[in-house]
């Protein structure tokens, strides 16, 4: 549905988007990670036909977004970072104004109007002018009026921020049943987000994309993958940074807190542990030795290790 | 077509939600009556005409024309909403005339609520009522020209203050280069054509003409293109505002 080829954006001299390609189909929801100012807004606003690329071709539906602006965004709804919304109108007539700019009129516009509204959770606050409303209901206003046509695609600049915890997890699992039959960009800086509702996973630093695949791909590739986490009792540190150091399968072993009479100690696998080999071996190990094994965890990798390793050193250097 | 009206309906809608409207009715009607009967003696000239009254749109238009537009775009900026509007299925310009259709018919029903005035010369004596209606033209052509100088200004900015500004210096320009006790000054300062071809270019002199109760097609194109200029101005700006 939304194809991105090699987009580049240059504003003077500064790069802010460099030669992305991407693309996104049907039932997917592609999350858009990377750390502030990477380029996130300028990719989206490229693909929303707000700023015209510098360079390479966003496709929407199969129609070029410069080429013919108008298709393209007929088939997408936007909800720009932070919400943008007319103040001087009530919920209702905010929803009414974007329906009849997308050509949906009289009875079709009524549907639309309170469809969103359930969807949204704007009931209470519908006939309420936008400037008095909070910031969650103005942010589910500008969800309401992204979703006010069906669109098959929707592209959200940071959906959930400025929301409660509550609010979050509701806009969560409104883009999860969304995307089961359309085509969802939303980018966000909070990394369990993207567990929780993205199918795949786009990192972008500095303009360009730096690690593109599933969740549980992005996860796999963090240090921590597959390592197991041990917490120990009846023996000390040194000892057990020795014996489980001996084991074949084992890499490097960290001691992650020493707290007598409980040791906790993190095993690293020389290379990717699918059997368990490396499990067995440890609780072997705490067996011969008599310790007291309270836990013993596998590390599935962790998302906010791979985000940091891949886009920090060039936020320090800066 | 339909977009463009949905534009302007919000666009007026907006006026109407907020106390501009009617504090610009009331300050419009008041400062047209004043000027009239205060300033422009309407009473004492013992003249079955409005010429006290039209006499005055330039300078009245001057500052409330800018104020009546200078939020068209610069709001839109400030807000953010420009990013929502834009990437809607709809094209730059028919926001930009649907913005500008809804400034000037909010101007259209301030100069159609003076019409007392209208009456009053009618009931005191026995105007030239085409002559009249010639100035109505006018003047509504005059405050469409203004307001699309207002249009490109506040797309310059987010700051409505500095929209005002900058539109109203542009207007000022295009009424002294036409206005006599200008003219008069320079005319011996730079050759007689040159003279001639900037006080052509002033609404005052193309305004004078409705005022005379012609409608001369020139005037009327000068107009057109004092409108239409600005506008095309506003896309430029609003797309280099992008780029």
């Amino acid at each position: 549905m939304i194809q991105v080829e090699n987009l580049t954006k240059a504003f003077g001299p500064k790069v802010a988007v460099d030669d992305v390609s991407f693309s996104v189909q049907r039932g997917e929801i592609l999350g858009f990670l990377g750390p502030n100012g990477a380029g996130k807004s300028t990719t989206m606003r490229m693909i929303t036909g707000y700023i015209p690329p510098t360079a390479g071709v966003v496709k929407v539906g199969g129609n070029d977004v410069t080429e013919k602006p108008i298709e393209a965004k007929r088939l997408m709804g936007y909800l720009p970072e932070s919400a943008p919304l007319y103040t001087d109108m009530t919920v209702e007539g905010f929803l009414g104004f974007c329906a009849e700019v997308r050509g949906i009129r009289d009875a079709d516009k009524s549907k639309a109007i309170d469809r969103a509204i359930d969807m949204c959770f704007l009931k209470s606050v519908r006939h309420q002018s936008v400037d008095t409303l909070s910031k969650g209901y103005r942010h589910r206003t500008g969800f309401a009026q992204a979703i006010i046509h069906d669109p098959d695609i929707l592209v959200m600049d940071e959906p959930t921020d400025g929301l409660d915890p509550n609010q979050k997890q509701e806009v969560r699992s409104l883009i999860r049943r969304m995307g089961q039959s359309k085509a969802i960009i939303f980018s966000t800086h909070i990394l369990e987000e993207v567990e929780a509702a993205c199918t795949r996973a786009i990192i972008i630093d500095q303009g360009k994309v730096v690690a593109n695949g599933t969740p549980n791909e992005l996860k796999a590739k963090s240090e921590l993958a597959n390592s197991y986490t041990v917490s120990v009792s009846g023996t000390e540190a040194a000892l057990v940074r020795d014996k489980l150091g001996s084991v074949i399968q084992s890499s490097k072993v960290t001691i992650v807190n020493d707290k007598p009479p409980t040791v906790v100690a993190r095993v690293f696998p020389k290379s990717a542990d699918g059997e368990g080999e490396l499990g067995r071996a440890i609780f072997d190990i705490a067996s011969q030795n008599n310790w007291k094994v309270s836990e013993i965890k596998k590390e599935e990798g962790r998302m906010d290790d791979i985000f940091r390793n891949i886009t920090l050193p060039d936020t320090q250097a800066q | 077509m339909k977009s463009i009206w949905t534009i302007t309906k919000r666009e007026l809608a907006g006026y109407f939600n907020s106390p501009v409207a009617y504090v610009f009715l009331v300050i419009f009607l008041l400062m047209t009556g004043a000027f009239t009967f205060l300033i422009g003696q309407f009473m004492d000239r013992n003249q079955a005409t409005l010429q006290a009254f039209f006499m005055w749109h330039p300078w009245i238009y001057l500052f409330l024309v800018p104020a009546v537009g200078m939020r068209l775009w610069s709001e839109e900026r400030r807000l953010g909403t420009m990013e929502l509007l834009l990437t809607m299925p709809i094209s730059l310009w028919h926001c930009i005339i649907g913005k500008f259709l809804a400034s000037w018919l909010f101007l259209t029903l301030a100069l159609v609520m003076t019409f007392p005035i209208w009456i009053t010369v009618n009931y005191l004596g026995d105007p030239d009522n085409t002559v009249i209606v010639a100035s109505y033209i006018g003047s509504f052509f005059l405050a469409g020209a203004y307001l699309s100088i207002t249009s490109m200004t506040s797309a310059f900015t987010r700051n409505q203050v500095i929209s005002f500004i900058l539109s109203v210096v542009i207007c000022l320009f295009l009424v002294l280069c036409g206005w006599p006790p200008v003219t008069d000054v320079v005319e011996p300062l730079a050759p007689r054509w040159i003279v001639e071809f900037v006080a052509a270019s002033s609404v005052m002199t193309n305004v004078e003409q409705f005022n005379n109760g012609q409608i001369d097609s020139r005037a009327v194109i000068y107009f057109l293109s004092v409108i239409g200029f600005p506008l095309f101005a506003t896309s430029v700006i609003i797309r280099g505002l992008r780029a």
